[in-house]
């Protein structure tokens, strides 16, 4: 039998449940024959590579896993792969544009938003969710909507400070300029 | 030509932005989950559901029998190779697979190795094993009684469970302060079990080559170093001919310091199946069976004048260790650098008894963004000054400044032996206290008392030492704890350095180039920085208890110094002058009499592989070794404001005043990330970060639903303020700051909560200061203390 | 970390769902939100063989009153969709209050109402906000639809009252007898921590007096409590000092906590008391403010 993680032969002849599914990932329709059990998350990092959404529990808490489905944060942790059979997933690495950085990328890295880097993928998700809903938000909001993403290192405040760069410079009409 | 602009080429005092960050915001960072190699296996273990069991039997026959399953190992398996038991790093050992009993829940029984780790997770569930119960002890006061089974059974010499007693002090001076005492406060503590808890779990990469005999582990570690070396020893295998790579480290705060089961494993299933084996732990398998921190009672006494002043201190702790000894610290020391205590404080006499002992929980004993015990040390030092403050009836600031060490007065012998070499002690608190409003702060307490409101500050001040070590005392396993650093110029002027640190997030990639910048003035940009694969890294000791920039960052000074002396000489030889006429500023050699004539240091690379002086060795490269001549002695105040609901025992943290003085700050941007992150898990600690045992030993807090982390929300938000007191001894000045806030925070928190209740006769809360902890004294004005019981109606 | 394996089918009607859990003779599950039941096959405590996701049938979709003055939430209506109904906002303040304190933001953007009723766990916060409202499960088998009460949908911890053929397609809240008020307050000691415990408060207020009452507790209990007793309090005397404090002893009363790592019986039984009286305590004041 082919394993989970593997291309699986066509003629694969044994009772383990699978299904082909196509997900448009970061702007990509992409293709690949799972076992129904496979979960997101798997699906993004092994078959289709994309090794920037991270895994931090087994409990759907620490967010590490999240990206956009359907354009709105869920936990790749905890969906099954079939799931997204026909959505579109956004992960950190369909974040940046072809030659440019997203701003929340730029807010991370300019107002020291992270450390070891290992919760920032699904923290900028959220991030990013959060603006395009709402691109002015206070403390209370930005700290809210992150309240389902762990992080170990910075302490959350120069999180919170990277988000704020960033609705700057998305919106410079909207509170200070952005300082460089 | 004018000097360079220090902050400009990102030298000492910039706040670069992070090299390492434009990989981590792509999602570009390279984990060890992330790695794949060709034909790649995948192993899960299989862990104790019980704390105390003999193994009657092991039936692996199921699981060999699925498909996709290419190996079951047993600690038979293991014991027939002389590997089911391992060293620890406290001169115990470690069960690697149980062979004869388990001895805590999660340990680990059995491991599978299939084509993905499902299938491997389905295989470990298909193994059955027979149990036969045994007595379990869940703290040291059960392990401790009379006829108490044995739970190191397999060790000769170990007629009970006490590990060791180990004293340190000076017990007839104490004595005699004691008897000269006005008074005497005492305080009982518990210091509850932690646990680092990164992101990132635990995993490794193990790649046997048969045809090489090369094995290659990528692994999450602060030490690899370390690790080649107990890997050598276990495995019996040459030390050439193994490569451990720590690839980017999802967090580490101790955690990944150790050598756990799961690595041993994996590199023994590599070596039989002739695969790269892939092993990542899950959540629960982190949080039930790798090192956990603290879990010490602490029992102490301090005797006092009148006025304030102490005289003397007493400390008596019993530590729970598990069921192996496997504590990550120097091996001088048996409890850890515990005997820190007090040393920002000018104390004649202290003595202190420290007693080790096995129980039926998961090993560790690690030092989480601590150095060895520092963090209890510390928490017990500022709850016991706050208990004696409140028994004097004297302000809590005020006790701190009549017994700090001042600052005309050091080098200062502690009385535990240690040597403190700089601070201003009293500046800082101060600092903090103008900061938060110190002053009209009493007043504002009574009359929110008055309205029903439970206002509180709580102030934590200490000294603590960071950066193990020197060489005399400090060494794990026997090897002295210094660090290294290889600096390569290259011929255009750009340069390599390398260390035997591993950056966990520290940001090493970004610092460690500004220490290059500073030295050499060559643009922190036109240095890479490269660290965690032992082939190409310079030996060293690991990044662990604050000990990098002490350490680590002075040896890539004393390298770049090595650079700057060597390129002095091309200088001379270039400028056609005797080398005492070249002077030196900011990346620049010139003649003191002619200060236009000059060669930069970029010059005098390229003169290094094209046009040395006769008989100076080519090349411009140096490797530097470090073995610092003392610990270096960051201060810190941390001064927290709280408010406590009355009627529910919930309470809020209003303002979070930091003050550090850390000596130089290489990048202050970093710097205060380091100390925010630190807050942040003293927040955690003091306020919901613990884990607990029920009395059959099941672990409370073997997950995220138990085992709490603040988030966003809940974490306050943090005002840091700096002092600078240059280290005298370390080449730039710096001292260690990764941990104070960790170490020093907790006790801020939960004196602020005290503060708010002491009135009603409260003097101590034990952590984690819950909400229904701190209900039950406000509505019995008794103090609540003891471990975290998992109290059950039964 | 790892699932086991199961049969996957993703019906498009509600009848397509029925049939694949007829076939299934008790083996199937429904998946909704999943973010109980998919860390639960993650962890191995739930194996079932064949999953039915619902997640197809757009039908299940919405929440919206009725003309009535009913509140219908259907089965794939998220959590995150709730916290952000003007619907709710306008006219049914228990579930508008609970709505953000569900779990996480990000769980809240899967997770759903019925199917946190379902998942039947005492801690679950959405079943006393619901049983405070006297609302009802729609249930849908082979045969048609059945009602369902709230309080009487958990059978025990884990345990809903569904037979293996039925799915919970909707919760209906039935209409006010006045104007609602109402809250709910929880002790979690982080954000998606697990209550300590919970009260949801639901009044229909009419002339100054209630009309309706309902309080539910959760996390005090084998499953979620009505504190009936408290309710009655509430109607017979309308808001006043007296009867705040005696409603909220009286929920207390009712409140079976166990001492466990999150606190002990006594505060559990404490702090139901003091959310019973907070949430009473502002409707009252509110109301006066209005007047």
């Amino acid at each position: 039998m082919g394993s989970l993680f593997e291309v699986v032969p066509a003629d694969t002849q044994d009772e383990v449940p699978r299904r082909r599914v196509t997900v448009t990932v970061n702007g990509t329709p992409m293709s690949a024959v799972i076992e129904t059990r496979l979960l997101l998350v798997h699906l993004l990092r092994q078959a289709f590579k994309l090794t920037g959404t991270h895994m931090g529990c087994d409990t759907t808490h620490c967010g590490a896993c999240t990206v956009l489905f359907d354009g709105k944060p869920v936990k790749s942790c905890t969906m099954l792969a079939v799931q997204a059979d026909g959505h579109e997933i956004t992960t950190v690495e369909g974040l940046a544009g072809p030659s440019e950085l997203h701003p929340i990328q730029e807010g991370f890295k300019e107002e020291h938003g992270l450390q070891c880097g290992f919760c920032t993928p699904g923290m900028m998700l959220s991030a990013k969710a959060l603006l395009d809903r709402n691109p002015d938000p206070d403390e209370d909001e930005i700290r809210w909507a992150l309240s389902g993403n762990l992080c170990r290192c910075t302490g959350y405040q120069n999180i919170v400070k990277s988000v704020q760069w960033a609705a700057r410079k998305m919106n410079p009409q909207q509170g200070q300029e952005v300082s460089e | 030509m004018t000097a360079l602009d220090e902050i400009k080429i990102g030298g000492l005092g910039a706040s670069r932005r992070r090299v390492e960050d434009n990989r981590f915001i792509r999602g570009k960072g390279n984990y060890v989950d992330d790695i794949t190699l060709p034909g790649m296996l995948h192993m899960e273990i299989l862990r104790s559901p019980v704390a105390h069991a003999r193994i009657v039997s092991i039936d692996t026959s199921k699981a060999w029998a699925m498909p996709g399953v290419r190996l079951v190992i047993t600690g038979e398996t293991l014991a027939a190779r002389n590997l089911a038991w391992m060293p620890t790093l406290s001169y115990d050992t470690q069960a690697v697979l149980a062979t004869d009993k388990v001895r805590f829940q999660g340990q680990e029984i059995a491991a599978v190795i299939a084509d993905d780790p499902y299938t491997a997770k389905d295989a470990c569930e298909a193994i059955v094993v027979e149990y036969e119960p045994l007595p379990v002890m869940v703290n040291p006061y059960q392990a401790m009684e009379d006829g108490a089974e044995r739970i190191r059974d397999d060790k000769e010499n170990q007629p009970d469970n006490v590990i060791y007693d180990w004293e340190v002090g000076d017990r007839d001076g104490t004595e005699r302060a004691f008897a000269e005492a006005d008074l005497v406060s005492k305080i009982q503590l518990h210091y509850p079990r932690s646990h680092p808890s990164p992101i990132e779990t635990c995993g490794s990469i193990a790649d046997f080559n048969r045809a090489t005999q090369k094995l290659t582990v990528y692994m999450t570690t602060q030490a690899p170093h370390i690790i080649r070396a107990a890997v050598a020893m276990v495995a019996e295998l040459p030390e050439q001919m193994i490569r451990i790579i720590a690839p980017d480290i999802g967090g580490g705060f101790g955690n990944k310091v150790p050598v756990y089961p799961g690595y041993v494993v994996s590199i023994l299933a590599s070596i039989l199946l002739e695969k790269p084996v892939k092993w990542i732990e899950d959540r629960t398998g982190n949080l039930i069976s790798t090192g956990f921190a603290r879990d010490i009672y602490l029992e102490g006494e301090m005797a006092l004048r009148k006025d304030g002043k102490i005289l003397g201190v007493r400390m008596n702790c019993i530590a729970d260790h598990g069921a192996f000894f496997s504590d990550a610290q120097p091996s001088k020391f048996k409890i850890g650098l515990l005997h820190s205590a007090f040393a920002c404080y000018d104390i004649p006499a202290a003595h202190l008894t420290a007693r080790g002992v096995y129980t039926n929980k998961a090993p560790g004993g690690v030092a989480y963004r601590c150095s060895f015990r520092v963090t209890e040390a510390m928490f017990f030092q500022e709850r016991m000054v706050e208990t004696a403050a409140i028994d004097l009836g004297m302000d809590p600031a005020e006790i701190r400044r009549v017994n700090f060490v001042r600052d005309d007065d050091f080098p200062h012998r502690t009385a535990f032996g240690f040597l403190t070499d700089s601070g201003q002690y009293t500046k800082c608190l101060d600092l903090g206290l103008e900061a938060i409003g110190y002053d009209t702060f009493r007043q504002e307490q009574e009359e929110a008392r008055k309205r029903g409101r439970l206002l509180g500050i709580g102030i934590s001040t200490m000294t603590e030492p960071l950066g193990a070590g020197n060489s005399r005392e400090f060494d794990i396993l026997g090897i002295k704890m210094f660090d290294s650093a290889e600096l390569r110029i290259h011929m255009t002027g750009k340069a390599l350095l390398r260390t035997g640190a591993r950056s966990q997030g520290q940001g090493h990639e970004t610092t460690w180039a500004q220490i290059v910048a500073h030295e050499l003035g060559l643009p922190a940009e036109d240095v890479t920085v490269e660290e965690g694969d032992t082939d190409t890294a310079p030996f060293g000791m690991g990044t662990y208890a604050s000990r990098s920039t002490p350490v680590a960052g002075a040896a890539i000074s004393m390298a770049a110094r090595k650079i700057r002396a060597k390129a002095r000489k091309i200088a001379a030889h270039l400028l056609e002058v005797s080398e005492e006429d070249v002077e030196w500023e900011l990346g620049r050699f010139y003649v003191r009499s002619r200060p236009e004539q000059g060669v930069t240091i970029q010059e005098a690379a390229m003169a290094a592989y094209s046009n040395m002086p006769d008989g100076m060795e080519p090349g411009l490269e140096a490797i530097a070794y470090y073995d610092p001549p003392n610990l270096t002695w960051p201060f810190a105040a941390y001064i927290a404001k709280v408010e406590v609901d009355p009627e529910t025992g919930v309470w809020d943290v209003l303002r979070m005043v930091a003050v550090d003085d850390c000596g130089v700050r290489i990048n202050p941007m970093i710097v205060e990330g380091q100390i925010m992150g630190g807050l942040t898990e003293a927040y955690a600690m003091a306020s919901m970060q613990y884990i607990t045992f029920d009395a059959e030993g099941n672990c409370i807090g073997s997950n995220f639903t138990d085992y709490l982390l603040p988030t966003a929300w809940e974490t306050p938000g943090f005002e840091l303020h700096e002092v600078v007191t240059p280290c005298p001894h370390h080449p730039i000045g710096a001292k260690g700051i990764g941990e104070c806030a960790a170490v020093g925070g907790p006790a801020a928190f939960v004196n602020a909560v005290i503060d708010a209740v002491k009135h009603l006769g409260v003097k101590n809360i034990d952590m984690p200061v819950l909400p229904d902890r701190v209900y039950e004294a406000i509505k019995t004005g008794k103090d609540v203390s003891g471990a975290p019981p998992v109290r059950t109606d039964g | 970390m790892y699932p086991p394996r199961f049969e996957y089918e993703a019906p498009e009607t509600v009848a397509e769902a029925v049939g694949l859990l007829v076939e299934g003779h008790g083996s199937a599950k429904v998946l909704a939100g999943g973010q109980s039941l998919i860390p639960m096959m993650k962890t191995r405590f739930a194996s079932p063989e064949m999953l039915v996701d619902i997640n197809g049938i757009s039908d299940l979709e919405y929440h919206r009153r009725d003309a009535d003055g009913s509140i219908r939430v259907g089965a794939l209506c998220r959590h995150a969709t709730l916290e952000q109904s003007q619907v709710l906002a306008d006219h049914q303040p228990t579930m508008a209050a609970a709505s953000a304190l569900v779990a996480d933001p990000i769980v809240r953007n899967r997770g759903t109402l019925v199917g946190s009723l379902c998942h039947a766990d005492p801690q679950g916060d959405w079943a006393a906000v619901m049983a405070s409202l006297g609302a009802s499960v729609i249930a849908q088998g082979p045969t048609g639809e059945r009602v369902i009460p709230v309080q009487e949908f958990a059978v025990g911890p884990f345990q809903n009252a569904l037979a293996y053929d039925e799915i919970a397609v909707a919760a209906v809240v039935p209409p006010p007898k006045g104007k609602p008020e109402g809250g709910y307050l929880k002790m979690e000691r982080r954000v998606g921590d697990f209550a300590t415990a919970g009260v949801a408060v639901s009044l229909d207020r009419s002339a100054g007096g209630v009309a309706r009452a309902g309080i539910a507790l959760t996390g005090v209990g084998p499953r979620t409590i009505v504190a009936e007793e408290a309710a009655a309090i509430l109607v017979e005397r309308g808001l006043d000092p007296d009867s705040i404090a005696e409603a909220a002893r009286a929920a207390a009363g009712a409140a079976q906590p166990k001492t466990d790592h999150r606190g002990t019986a006594e505060y559990k039984r404490h702090l139901v008391e003091v959310f019973t009286s907070r949430i009473l305590k502002r409707i009252a004041g509110s109301s006066e403010e209005a007047a």
